[in-house]
């Protein structure tokens, strides 16, 4: 530190901790596991309760689409996805923060990652598991959907390979179960430290099973440490691929509008950008709720900003992208396509997608919105909807007008629509109260691994 | 209470120890009893009171309402054996009937092998020869004779929908006596006796009122109940008839005619204002013979007819015309007489709009030009001095007996109609009726609304409905007998030409059905009372020789050769064309207002068939409406008028206020609105009650197809829920339409419906082709697939169809495709396989219009293919796109896939919400889909095989007139070839390698099988740049 001083004042910008300063190991674990392990808060009830309702939102919905059939949506000819893929892409879409954080910026050694990775891995899991229901409930025979899967079976039939839809099946599934083991894994240390702490038996045997026998010892730790690097070396590539899988959906579709080649490298930006939009939404409040800005500080926050605004960009690159490619490939369907979503039936659509993806999200340029949690709130809420709005431009929008003009139609969803993607937020959220009520939200773990940082830190900042 | 041979036996022996239970049930006792194996609730299994009351009350009325003085034990035994009945067969008492194997195999009949029967159906009287399929007794799908000359092969929509009729669960099915169920025993004695208290009268009290009648051993009938009642009286009304039309004939020939067409003769055709080229008796021939005359094909004569259509609504006629004029209905009547000037038929000058005039010169030029080879069709809804004038016109080209022959009248005893049923009216006010016979005609709903038929109607003592169903009139007679469906019975009818038609069953009766000549042989009193020995009768009357074998051979045929009426030399009365002239000259101009128009309605015509739900849910030729009628206007009109797509207005013609609602659609002329027949229906059946607007509250006797200084106001409300399955959306009408925005885009850059002129085709026959993509030239990694056996393919041509719809029919009843109702529709999820689709080009206000089928491509490169996860849809080795409904999970990937949009998914349980009468339509060939499941065109696959394993059978190969897709066999105009590309003699390998041959969105190398022949039409050089052909369809306006 002196050297530095030798060489007179140094102008660097200013980077805020990612742990507050006068954190022990023992503050840290107190702080989080406290969440956990204290009496219920009275807003929990009322919070779970709102999402257990939506939650049979979808009981109701799904109940009604087995009974009845997928003619309760509003899909139609020639619009034969609608609100089932759109939900599916944009719940696919948001778990991306989560293997991004945990796996990627573990790999770059990014070590502000560690305060929210738990958090956004859990994100992932519970997103995943609503985008899964999705593929399932929307076939026309849901009861017949397992013959997506390759198993040997008595018709000799295995799936038809060429067809993205299987794609989807081993990318989605290889996806959820390597992101659910490498949570786990994760989980383990904090598993054994809640066992530890836990006061009830009930509790202890409950922590303590999953824990797996975690004494601590070094041996433990290597292992540990061995495990967790293989799975996020695992679950880098995932985190290309699933998305652009998904993206093959409609790049292998000759549907003006799906037909691109641009769609695996702008679907994963936009995956992330949504990631992290929605990680925003649900960490600014929580972190408000449980007290944990000294965890999840304002370094997380510009961080997460800026990861938002340089996807953002690129998605806005894939929309310019697009509408190029529609005038230089001199491809008339093409220049249909980006005519139509411009001046088309769906324009007040297209214009909240540029408001919400392109034009609001420009504010994070500027550090005063990118260190003001309303303001990043705020943006992240346009981005949520931005998002979903994109997948709608691509998916009925495309579909209802493309080739022949006697065959366009329109697009709306109907109440059930919306019933079952409320309903799957209120999943989703029933799975999120669930998880932070019983699991710490923050690897208590690797937080104290942080705390000899943040007391260097906090030293240089008390120094003049 | 359950005797010991019931189905739940064992608990018979707990009868006599029945608890004296209250309403509320003994938890105790119900576990002490010995449980019965089956049981329906607890209270069954507690066997109170209650419940035995319920099943007294469920089960034969007579158990509970046994007649005084039955001993308790008696009532049991009633209860128990009523209980064992019950239990055994369901819910009514079965006829006993013994079921026995074939000991003797009947020789035509292997199961699973249909077999036809030549019969005929009747359309407005006429009658249309057809070969009705027949499996293990069951009629499932009627195909044209290819004997018949009014079909050849060929068939209408009507036709093809008949067969759901037969199964309509609407149709009536009992005799009714004030709406109670009656037996037609009774039915019989109170007519009896009526009738006998008439014969001291001569019958002075009896008035039969039926349609037009051209069935001669009804019209014999007729005659033998004249016998009996010499003051008897025979009225007809027909609420879509060709009223006007057979005055003019009547005026300008002196006496009653048919006036009939030769298509094959003429060159140049001029329709004003008539759709009976393509919609009627005798059109599913004319059809046939204009679409030959306009063939083209290289290596053939280049010469095509021309056809001309002056009309003030697009027709499916002006479809496929050179040249379309479209003016309003005033002007129309005035361009007649400016023709007939013209052409010095009558003397003076013609005086039209500057418009017109070119228009009239050039046509007028035409005809003269081929003269005795021209044909001047003059449509009902001209006014009958309109329709003197042409023929005055026909006749003064030299065209009749050439193209316009005129013979004895098909029909028996013709009459005015209108005047007719005027009379009836007021002989039932006057009090002159006592005995009312309505015979398959509905007048309560149809009759014109002056005449105030229905409240003239309660002034006759005895009235009688005979009729498929139960409807207006039915409600406001005494008795309502069941008419048999015309495949449930014998009879016999003309058709168009004359040609004698017999119509025999193929299924007992399915409701308590009784025919017309049933009826009529009761008021004869004539010793032969069974239809088939009615018919039988008159006709062992009539041919002379050996009878039986006549007999067998006509029945055979379907019909009696040489029947047909020959054509006879009759002038028309020169005095009546002037007279006809000095009328129009002197018709008033239209004032103020729109112009009224009514039609019969392309699909359910006058109402008869609104019943009929593949009728309601076939899109209208043009509009593409389903399930209800429109005040239809054009957008000019709508835009002078203030009025949105789908609002409601109040429509006010003559006083009389009819609310409805308002569609907007090009093919209109200005200040014209359009209401067809038929809608606004209140007793037909409970899919279609309450659809639409009733045209009959406006139309007079006066005024029956056109009703000038009619206003439309706006009424408010919500918007009028149409449903319609092409370009539904954003008409508005002060901008441009959504319709003619996707017809520019498909007739422009998409060239998905190519038509240019016969000129610019003589000079390049390749004038046509996409020179930037040609088919096949896409790179491929991979050779070609190379077919060994058949390769199946199907060619279109769009120059021919004239969207009949015929088709669309056709394969919904091969290939068993469910109805979804408006609201489905509405929504964009109608199943035809099917579909025609409609463009407009030219100017808003005067369009040319063309339709384009369009079945499954049976893409080569399928792009549906690929993307199905579960290889529900694959290619055959016969290079069909073959779906496994048995496999498909629902994804919709493939439809979202289709370029050309052709699959269709069932949302819902389409086929299962089916009334189950219709289960016995059903084709047994064809899987029905279940819920989930996509389906779309397969070329119809089950004829393929069939075929395939006849001529495996028989050893020889495939022949084209043994196998036919069900599309192409209904085609009037033989605009559908399908066949084995492999295959020389197959008309399609010739269409493929026609110049005008060409792939739709070819560009996208999905190579289909399906391929369109491009639409050549032959203008009229003297008609400016319309000569030029293909540049004025590439939209401008």
């Amino acid at each position: 530190m002196a050297t530095l001083d030798d060489f007179g004042p140094v102008e660097k910008p200013y980077k805020p901790p990612v742990v507050a300063p006068g954190h022990t190991p023992a503050t840290v674990t107190d702080k989080i596991s406290a969440v956990v392990l204290e009496r219920t808060p009275k807003w929990w009830y009322a919070a779970f309760g709102v999402s257990f309702f939506l939650l049979m939102i979808l009981m109701m919905a799904v109940t009604k689409l087995f009974l009845e059939g997928v003619g309760i949506w509003g899909i139609n000819q020639p619009s034969g996805w609608g609100f089932d893929i759109i939900n599916f892409v944009w719940w696919i879409g948001i778990g991306h923060a989560g293997t991004l954080i945990s796996a990627i910026l573990l790999l770059l050694r990014q070590e502000w990652r560690t305060s929210i990775n738990r958090f956004a891995e859990a994100m992932t899991l519970f997103a995943v598991a609503c985008a899964g229901m999705y593929p399932v409930l929307h076939t026309g025979r849901p009861w017949l959907a397992y013959w997506l899967l390759p198993y040997p079976n008595t018709m000799g039939l295995w799936p038809q390979f060429r067809s993205p839809l299987v794609w989807d099946v081993f990318a989605v599934s290889t996806y959820a179960t390597v992101s659910l083991l490498f949570w786990y894994v994760g989980l383990v240390p904090d598993l054994a430290t809640l066992r530890d702490r836990a006061k009830s038996k009930l509790a202890k045997i409950a922590y303590g099973v999953p824990a797996m026998g975690w004494r601590g010892s070094a041996h433990h730790w290597h292992n540990y440490e061995v495990a967790y690097l293989l799975l996020a070396g695992l679950s880098t590539p995932l985190v290309l691929s699933v998305h652009t899988v998904v993206s093959f959906d409609f790049a292998i579709g000759i549907i003006p509008g799906w037909h691109a080649t641009i769609f695996p490298p702008y679907f994963v930006a936009g995956a992330i950008y949504a990631g992290f939009a929605m990680v925003l939404t649900l960490a600014l409040p929580l972190r408000a709720v449980f007290g944990l800005q000294d965890f999840i500080t304002q370094r997380h926050l510009q961080n997460m900003a800026k990861v938002m605004l340089a996807t953002g960009l690129i998605v806005v690159y894939g929309y310019a992208m697009e509408f190029f490619f529609a005038w230089y490939s001199g491809n008339h369907y093409e220049a249909f396509m980006a005519v139509n979503r411009v001046l088309g039936p769906y324009k007040w659509h297209w214009l909240g997608l540029i408001i919400c993806n392109a034009v609001v999200p420009q504010l994070l340029w500027i550090r005063k919105f990118r260190s003001s949690t309303f303001w990043l709130f705020f943006v992240s809420m346009f981005i949520n909807v931005g998002m979903w709005l994109e997948r709608f431009i691509i998916i009925p929008v495309s579909l209802s007008r493309d080739f022949l003009p006697s065959s366009w139609g329109m697009y709306s969803g109907t109440i059930w629509d919306w019933a079952t993607f409320i309903g799957t937020m209120g999943l989703f959220l029933s799975l999120l109260f669930l998880f932070v009520r019983l699991l710490p939200m923050i690897s208590v773990f690797e937080m104290r691994t942080l705390v000899p940082d943040a007391q260097k830190a906090s030293s240089k900042e008390v120094a003049p | 209470m359950d005797s010991d041979h019931g189905v739940k036996g064992k608990c018979g022996a707990e009868a006599s120890r029945r608890p004296e239970a209250g309403a509320l049930l003994d938890l105790e006792m119900l576990r002490q009893k010995r449980s019965p194996e089956l049981w329906r609730s607890l209270e069954d299994l507690a066997e109170t009171p209650e419940f035995e009351d319920m099943l007294h009350r469920e089960f034969p009325r007579h158990a509970s309402e046994w007649p005084e003085g039955v001993s308790r034990r008696g009532f049991l035994q009633l209860a128990s054996a009523s209980l064992a009945l019950a239990g055994l067969t369901g819910c009514t008492k079965q006829p006993i009937e013994k079921i026995v194997p074939y000991v003797k195999k009947p020789e035509e009949i292997i199961p699973g092998r249909p077999l036809f029967y030549a019969t005929a159906l009747t359309h407005e009287g006429y009658a249309t020869g057809v070969l009705a399929e027949s499996h293990m007794g069951r009629p499932t799908k009627l195909e044209g004779n290819p004997d018949h000359p009014a079909s050849l092969g060929a068939t209408d929509i009507f036709t093809q929908a008949a067969v759901l009729t037969l199964y309509d669960p609407a149709r009536s099915q009992a005799v009714t006596q004030a709406g109670r169920p009656s037996t037609w025993e009774a039915f019989v004695a109170v007519l009896n006796a009526a009738l006998s208290a008439q014969e001291a009268l001569g019958g002075a009290g009896i008035r039969l009122l039926t349609g037009m009648v051209a069935s001669p051993t009804l019209a014999a009938q007729i005659l033998e109940a004249r016998t009996r009642f010499p003051n008897l009286k025979w009225h007809r009304w027909d609420a879509a008839g060709r009223h006007q039309g057979r005055a003019a004939a009547q005026s300008a020939f002196g006496r009653p005619v048919e006036v009939r067409y030769d298509l094959a003769k003429a060159d140049v055709v001029l329709s004003i204002e008539s759709d009976a080229l393509t919609q009627g008796p005798g059109s599913v021939r004319y059809q046939r013979d204009l679409a030959a005359k306009r063939r083209v094909r290289a290596g053939q004569p280049q010469e095509m007819s021309r056809l001309y259509c002056v009309e003030s609504l697009a027709t499916n006629t002006s479809t496929i015309a050179d040249h379309r004029l479209q003016i309003p209905p005033a002007e129309v009547e005035g361009f007649v007489l400016a023709l007939a000037q013209t052409l010095q038929v009558v003397p003076g000058a013609p005086s039209v709009p500057a418009a017109t005039g070119a228009w009239l010169q050039a046509v007028a030029g035409d005809l003269q030009a081929a003269a005795g080879r021209s044909l001047v069709v003059a449509g009902e809804v001209l006014s009958p001095a309109a329709q003197v004038l042409v023929h005055g016109i026909n006749q003064h080209l030299g065209n009749l007996g050439t193209t316009v022959l005129v013979t004895e009248p098909v029909e028996a005893e013709p009459v005015d109609q209108v005047a007719s049923l005027r009379e009836l009216v007021e002989d039932l006010k006057a009090g002159r009726v006592e005995i009312l016979l309505t015979l398959g005609v509905n007048p309560v709903y149809t009759a014109p609304a002056d005449l105030d038929f229905t409240a003239a109607l309660g002034k006759a003592h005895l009235r009688i409905h005979h009729g498929l169903y139960e409807d207006e009139t039915s409600g406001h007679c005494h008795w309502h007998v069941p008419a048999a469906h015309e495949l449930e019975s014998w009879s016999d009818a003309r058709a168009f030409d004359g040609t004698v038609s017999l119509i025999q069953p193929l299924i007992e009766p399915l409701f308590d059905g009784h025919s017309a000549h049933e009826l009529l042989a009761l008021v004869a009193k004539s010793p032969v009372t069974a239809g088939y020995d009615v018919v039988r009768a008159h006709w062992q009357k009539q041919l002379s020789g050996d009878f039986e074998a006549q007999w067998r051979e006509a029945l055979l045929a379907g019909l009696l050769p040489g029947t047909g009426l020959a054509p006879a030399a009759l002038p028309v009365d020169a005095a009546a064309v002037q007279q006809a002239a000095g009328t129009l000259a002197a018709a008033k101009p239209a004032g103020d207002g729109v112009t009224l128009c009514f039609r019969p309605d392309p699909t359910i015509w006058d109402g008869s068939l609104a019943s009929n739900v593949w009728l309601q849910e076939l899109p209208k030729p043009i509009s593409k409406l389903t399930w209800d009628n429109a005040v239809i206007v054009a957008p000019a009109t709508a835009v002078k008028l203030g009025l949105g797509q789908q609002e409601r207005i109040e429509l006010e013609a003559g006083g009389r206020k009819l609310a409805a609602a308002v569609w907007i659609m090009p093919g209109v002329a200005a200040d014209t609105a359009i209401l067809h027949l038929g809608y606004g229906r209140t007793r037909s059946g409970e899919r279609s009650d309450g659809r639409g607007f009733n045209a009959y509250a406006l139309r007079t006797s006066q005024a029956l197809w056109t009703v000038s200084g009619a206003a439309i106001r706006k009424a408010g409300g919500d918007l009028y829920p149409f449903a319609c399955t092409q370009n539904h959306h954003a008409l508005r009408a002060s901008d441009t339409s959504e319709p003619l925005e996707a017809s520019r885009e498909a007739m422009g850059p998409r060239k998905i419906l190519r038509t240019g002129s016969v000129i610019e085709y003589r000079k390049d026959p390749t004038f046509l082709q996409d020179k930037h993509h040609k088919e096949g030239e896409a790179p491929s990694m991979y050779p070609p697939h190379e077919y060994k056996g058949h390769a199946w393919g199907m060619a279109i041509d769009l120059g021919a169809c004239t969207g009949c719809s015929s088709c669309v029919v056709a394969c919904q009843a091969e290939n068993n495709i469910p109805v979804v109702g408006p609201e489905q529709v509405r929504r964009g999820r109608e199943m035809h396989w099917l579909r025609i689709d409609r463009y407009y080009a030219g100017e808003v206000d005067n369009p040319t219009l063309h339709n384009q089928p369009v079945p499954c491509m049976q893409c080569e490169n399928a792009p549906c293919e690929v993307v199905c996860p579960v290889a529900a849809t694959t290619h055959s080795d016969e290079g069909l796109n073959d779906m496994s409904y048995n496999r498909c999970v629902g994804t919709r990937y493939c439809a979202n896939n289709c370029p050309y949009k052709v699959r269709r998914f069932n949302f819902f349980r389409f086929s299962e919400r089916e009334s189950p009468l219709y289960r016995m339509l059903y084709n047994p060939d064809v899987t029905v889909r279940m819920r989930g499941v996509m389906e779309k065109c397969t070329y119809c696959v089950q004829r393929i095989e069939q075929a395939k394993i006849d001529a495996k059978v028989e050893e020889h190969a495939i022949t084209p007139d043994r196998l036919k897709t069900a599309c192409q066999q209904a085609c009037p105009t033989q605009a559908i070839a399908f066949g084995d590309l492999n295959d020389e003699q197959w008309d399609v390998t010739r269409w493929k390698s026609d110049p005008l041959n060409y792939s739709l969105l070819e560009e996208l190398n999905t190579r289909p099988r399906t391929t369109y022949l491009a639409k050549l039409r032959n203008p009229n050089e003297a008609l400016g740049d319309l000569a030029t052909g293909g540049k004025e369809e590439h939209g401008h306006s």
